[in-house]
């Protein structure tokens, strides 16, 4: 299951978009496979894919299933010296299975990129490129710092930014959004990607990347996996199980002159089943399955991670910075409350507000319109509606806007232009409208202010406040992530007393108010000082160094080819809040790990009882009182740890897909729980497991 | 009071006095490997050696110096023990055989002490006190430098310097195991223990005819016998020898010396790595383990059914009356599982599963409580793994004491954990395969391979008990097991060093809500399991044709 799903998406409501560039909602686009699901038809479909993979090159990479790999060779070879032996020919088939089983997790896990990478190739047509001097060449043939011209239809050649010109371009061919965005030259606006496709007007572009190296070549070698690289927690565990596959390798080749000692033959076969059955395959089969579908639980989430280093380092993050704007708060202030001065009513105020807000075509105008029909049942008049009204349109000159109608004039504005504008028509301003306004300020809040002229004269009616609106569910998020021991700090340009109020409101642990780029920097070099890892989402050029400091940087998609060069993952949605996610997933990446390692290792127990008096009982008949899972035969009891110690891979392919579930709980609970389910289950799994496995066999003639 | 209720007494006790003594010595302990002064008796050592206390080692320096200093004592310890034909004050007694004579050196300087001679015919006064009871103080003393210097790297961050080895092992000798000895000696000389240098005396048996008894300093190198974990008896019979161990209150008072250092060093790790509590987790792990294997212990020996166990009561045979099953399982239990190897009864003579829980006891390592030193580095090395398997499952990549796991760290944990088993199995593999060493057992069966088998076991882990029964005065035992004890103490040495030195000179990552506590009981519980899960399982083939065989058979 992906962790996405388990949360309200706080992108869900088109009102939360950040910015009106950026798409919204992050549905998965068709032909993906939605996190969480599991097909088993994906196991039959992959079976070409795992023979392929039964290449020496590729499985010394792994290796615990190279070992059985050899041990498979082996078994096969000395059955074919004794061909009558029917349990040599089992055992070596089960072998060979649980080395197909292994490749088949593998590519089952690369499988769900495929369909990704093939839509993606789709998109990257080797298309012409128009020169800004006339000349066309193939995009193959382009260099870094060339110029091409890009009009409606055309398929934009490689990666650059506009250097001239606006147009509306299709990104979905890397977003799955549909909807355009706009893109234009100078900015944080500026950054377009090779492979979509310009809609509208005329723009020129600087090629920024080298083609083969674009941001759509790199995406495919993602999603297909090619250029997968093992993490460096992946490679430190691959060393653990090398070294325990050595331990056991000594344990059952230091055997024979024991049991020579003893009286008892052991035969290569049984010794390979032995050792293939101590080793651990579980984990040593599903490693790298799980790293690719961490990876792909990543692109699920529209989430593009340049590295796998960075996925771990999500897992570790103990310090994230968080915009304010568009992260924590929506992306614009909104009126919050009508408060009247002396001699008003709260009803007047906001009658005039929203009468005053109907030509105010900004968010914020529009807010005070929405906050007087939900707060007041004012229905929203249309502009048509007063006969005769003068309209006052809301401009950055005047910082006001509002009507003159049926002899009266209404205004709401900034609390100078306001107060200019009563003064000016010799009106009055009541003291406490100062009062409340410098209330509203130190609150962390913006006041605007109402006032009317009419046969009473000018006067100030009230103020509207203005406030950062925390979006729905950020303080519970942060409660979580202050369980899972991860501290968050917002990141404004706000004053300190604004900052601190919306950081109180939000549950923040820390803001980082009037921040410059180089605050920022100095803010994530501090933390990594004390050997924090940090996180971070930018998407501006300015933001590019911090993103290059910062242990996990988020470049939005909508931001500058700068910030996402400096970035170790791009989010294609451009949603901040996804943080959280990548953090989760990369927790989730490393508790699977954990998980079926620990498990792997945990089976072992049962393994011994099943194998120990099944090879030994004949010498030793003491030792038959170690078969406490009463097996039919010895025989039976090896076949029987053999067959579970395969079936066991294809049965665990799924959890290694989806993952481990993942709740934002303290460690402690997290390994009380995962201990429980995958320690203890590792235990006594296989004891029952093998158990049913030779009851199964012992009903066939000859076994039992 | 019936022999159950006085060996659980025993226990108690002994329980009891290990917690009266764990703060205060672990504190001091602490102490005397953090403080900056020297005492005057050391600076002379210094001078003496031209050594500068002071000089932080990186870790390649302080392997050197464990390494220079060790092969200086093995080169002493065989040129004193080839010359003590000529040497005065010999008692008479040839020089020893070279191949005795590097089994005996390399035995006392890898703190093993396994002892394939019989002390009282064939050590003189000089080689007993200047060379074998000299080993018994340095070679404690290096151990507990090197878990001082582990401790050290993941105290500190972001330098390579590990600590002063001469330092730590002078300190080690001087300030803490001299003091401590000398006390113990005196209390074990109040029990009745000897402390003379005697020539051999004649004397009258019961039933006729005439044994030779010699004396000797027995006392102090009882204490530090048992104290710095070495387990090298003055007599062949060791610690059941009425001159070494009169008493059933010496018994314990042996015990509780050989568990004393062992238990109480984790106070002094958990406040040298600035928390008491994380001490606290290793020391319940290694008591736990302890504990278990005790109560185990006492089980199988005092259950043990048939007409022989019946008539004398339990499981006598090789034990000795006046400690009983009681105090015999509790010695014999607490010598393997640290790297001790005295013994106050005949292992061999334990029933077959008590011989495989002596076995098992330094097949996990020696790590609970373990040697001095050794004890502690081998138990945080477990941790390392422990913390790497499990560690995960909270969601981050792995993490102990701050430092993080990674790949160079889980390589040098994983090789550490490698050696002793390889060791182990491998010799013993080629001991029964070859035709000549099986001619060294006195059983036959699942026993006499159980002879083989505790050989390299207690060799390799630098035990150095005998299961008795073995006659291991032979070419190829006096060799293998030779080689067996040097690579089983440094290599594994080199990796610990090599390993603190990865650790001290990371920063530390700070501990949040989300990292794994590893002060927790969850931790401990955890860590028992992959002990006895991850190096428990790599012999259980090899116990099952042992111990188990003959164990189960009853």
């Amino acid at each position: 299951m992906s962790t996405g799903t388990q949360k309200q998406d706080p992108m869900s409501t088109p009102t939360l978009a950040p910015r009106q560039d950026a798409p919204t909602g992050h549905k998965a686009p068709e032909g993906r496979v939605g996190a969480g699901l599991f097909d088993p038809a994906q196991l039959v479909k992959s079976l070409p894919d795992a023979f392929r993979k039964l290449d020496l090159r590729v499985m010394v990479k792994s290796p615990v299933m190279f070992v059985v790999l050899v041990g498979s060779v082996l078994t096969t070879v000395f059955s074919f010296k004794d061909p009558g032996d029917w349990l040599g020919w089992t055992i070596s088939a089960w072998l060979w299975l649980t080395v197909l089983f292994a490749n088949l997790a593998e590519a089952v896990a690369e499988g769900r990129g495929k369909a990704q990478a093939d839509t993606l190739r789709k998109a990257k047509t080797d298309s012409a490129a128009r020169k800004a001097d006339g000349t066309v060449i193939p995009g193959t043939e382009l260099e870094v710092g060339d110029l091409v011209v890009c009009e409606a239809g055309d398929v934009i050649p490689g990666d650059g930014d506009v250097v001239e010109g606006v147009a509306s371009i299709d990104e979905s061919a890397i977003t799955g959004e549909s909807a355009p965005v706009i893109r234009e030259s100078g900015g944080d606006r500026s950054a377009v990607t090779g492979g979509t496709r310009v809609l509208s007007d005329r723009i020129v572009i600087r090629i920024t990347t080298k083609p083969g190296e674009t941001f759509i070549d790199r995406m495919i070698n993602l999603v297909e996996g090619a250029a997968r690289q093992k993490t460096p927690n992946e490679i430190a565990l691959n060393i653990l199980l090398a070294s325990l596959t050595i331990a056991f390798l000594l344990a059952v080749a230091t055997l024979p002159p024991f049991a020579d000692y003893a009286g008892s033959e052991l035969g290569m076969v049984v010794l390979v089943a032995l050792l293939v059955c101590l080793i651990p395959t579980t984990i040593g089969a599903l490693l790298s399955a799980i790293g690719i579908a961490g990876m792909d639980r990543l692109v699920q989430s529209n989430v593009l991670a340049m590295s796998g280093r960075a996925v771990e380092a999500a897992g570790d993050v103990s310090t994230l910075l968080l915009d304010k704007t568009g992260t924590i708060t929506l992306g614009n202030r909104r009126a919050a409350a009508f408060v009247p001065v002396r001699g008003t009513t709260e009803a007047e105020v906001a009658d005039v507000a929203q009468l005053s807000s109907l030509a105010d075509e900004t968010p914020e105008g529009r807010s005070i319109v929405v906050l007087a029909k939900e707060k007041y049942g004012l229905r929203e008049r249309q502009q048509g509606e007063l006969v005769g009204a003068e309209w006052i349109a809301f401009t950055a000159q005047t910082r006001m806007s509002g009507v003159d109608v049926d002899g009266r004039k209404v205004r709401k504005g900034a609390a100078g232009s306001v107060i200019a504008w009563v003064e000016e028509r010799g009106g009055q301003v009541p003291g406490d409208a100062g009062t409340v306004a410098n209330r509203i300020s130190e609150a962390g809040g913006t006041p605007l202010l109402v006032a009317v002229e009419d046969t009473d004269g000018a006067r100030v009616l009230g103020v509207i406040h203005l406030k950062d609106v925390v979006k729905d569910g950020m303080r519970e998020r942060f409660q979580e992530l202050r369980r899972m021991g991860i501290k968050t700090i917002m990141i404004t340009g706000d004053n300190p007393l604004t900052a601190k109020a919306i950081a109180d409101e939000a549950g923040v642990d820390d803001f980082l108010a009037e921040a410059t780029p180089e605050d920022k920097m100095a803010l994530i070099k501090r933390e990594q000082a004390g050997g924090k890892l940090v996180a971070m989402t930018g998407d501006g050029t300015n933001d590019a160094p911090a993103l290059a400091q910062a242990d996990v940087g988020v470049a939005m998609n909508t931001g500058t080819s700068a910030a996402k060069e400096a970035g170790n993952m791009v989010d294609l949605d451009s949603n901040p809040t996804k943080l959280i996610e990548i953090v989760e997933i990369g927790k989730q990446l490393l508790i699977t790990r954990g998980a079926l390692t620990t498990f792997s290792i945990a089976n072992d127990v049962a393994k011994y009882f099943a194998i120990i008096p099944a090879l030994f009982a004949a010498v030793y008949p003491s030792l038959d009182k170690l078969n406490i899972m009463n097996l039919s035969s010895p025989d039976s009891a090896i076949l029987s740890a053999v067959i579970f110690n395969a079936l066991i891979i294809i049965a665990l392919v799924p959890l290694s897909l989806k993952g481990v579930r993942y709740r934002p709980v303290s460690a402690d609970r997290m390994l009380r729980r995962n201990l429980g389910i995958y320690g203890l289950g590792g235990l006594v799994a296989p004891f029952i497991g093998i158990k049913l496995i030779d009851l199964l066999l012992s009903l066939i003639p000859g076994i039992g | 009071m019936g022999p159950v209720t006085a060996g659980l007494l025993q226990l108690l006790a002994l329980i009891g006095a290990l917690a009266l003594v764990h703060i205060p010595l672990g504190t001091y302990m602490a102490r005397v490997y953090s403080s900056k002064r020297h005492l005057r008796v050391e600076k002379w050592i210094y001078e003496g050696i031209g050594a500068d206390p002071d000089t932080g080692m990186r870790w390649p320096a302080y392997l050197r110096g464990v390494l220079a200093f060790s092969l200086a004592g093995v080169l002493f310890l065989y040129a004193l023990q080839r010359l003590q034909g000529v040497l005065p004050g010999s008692l008479g007694f040839a020089s020893i055989d070279p191949d005795q004579a590097f089994n005996t050196a390399v035995s006392f300087v890898t703190n093993t002490n396994w002892q394939s001679y019989y002390g009282e015919q064939a050590m003189g006064h000089v080689v007993q006190t200047a060379g074998l009871a000299v080993q018994n103080f340095v070679s404690a003393a290096v151990g507990m430098a090197v878990a001082v210097a582990l401790v050290r790297g993941f105290a500190r961050s972001r330098t390579g310097e590990l600590g002063n080895f001469w330092a730590d092992l002078v300190r080690g000798v001087v300030r803490v195991l001299v003091p401590l000895a000398a006390v113990g000696a005196v209390v074990l000389v109040a029990c009745g223990v000897i402390q003379n240098f005697s020539g051999i005396h004649e004397v009258g048996q019961f039933t006729g005819g005439t044994q030779e008894w010699n004396g000797g300093a027995v006392a102090s190198q009882e204490a530090i016998k048992e104290l710095g974990t070495n387990g090298g008896g003055y007599f062949n019979a060791n610690s059941a020898h009425p001159f070494e161990n009169p008493t059933p209150f010496s018994n314990l008072f042996e015990i509780f010396l050989i568990l004393l250092i062992p238990f109480s060093v984790t106070r002094t790790f958990g406040l040298m790595v600035g928390s008491v509590k994380q001490g606290y987790a290793i020391l319940a792990t290694m008591a736990t383990i302890w504990l278990g294997f005790v109560a185990l212990m006492m089980w199988t020996e005092f259950s043990h059914h048939g007409p022989a166990y019946e008539l004398a009561n339990g499981a006598m045979e090789g034990k000795e009356v006046r400690f009983g099953i009681g105090g015999s399982s509790i010695f014999a239990v607490s010598t393997t599982l640290t790297s001790t190897g005295a013994v106050d009864s005949f292992h061999s003579s334990f029933t077959g599963l008590g011989g495989g829980i002596t076995m098992l006891g330094m097949m996990l390592g020696e790590i609970a409580p373990g040697g001095v030193g050794s004890g502690l580095y081998g138990m945080l090395i477990m941790a390392v793994i422990a913390v790497f398997v499990a560690g995960l499952m909270v969601g981050r990549t792995p993490e102990y004491l701050g430092k993080k796991i990674g790949t160079r760290e889980i390589k040098l944990a994983a090789l550490y954990i490698l050696v002793t088993p390889a060791l182990v199995l491998v010799f013993t593999a080629v001991a029964m395969a070859l035709p000549t060493p099986a001619n060294s057992m006195t059983n036959s069966g699942a026993h006499g391979f159980s002879e083989v088998l505790y050989a390299y076991a207690s060799a390799s882990n630098n035990n150095g008990s005998a299961f008795a029964g073995l006659n291991a005065d032979t070419q190829w035992f006096n060799t293998t097991l030779g080689i067996v004890m040097l690579l089983g103490r440094f290599v594994p040495m080199a990796f610990v060093l090599a390993l603190a030195g990865s650790l001290a000179e990371q920063r530390p990552v700070p501990v949040t809500a989300g990292t794994l506590r590893t002060e927790k009981p969850l931790f401990t519980g955890l860590l028992v399991g992959a002990i006895l899960i991850i190096t428990g399982l790599t012999y259980f083939p090899a116990l099952a044709l042992g111990p188990l065989a003959e164990g189960l058979a009853a």
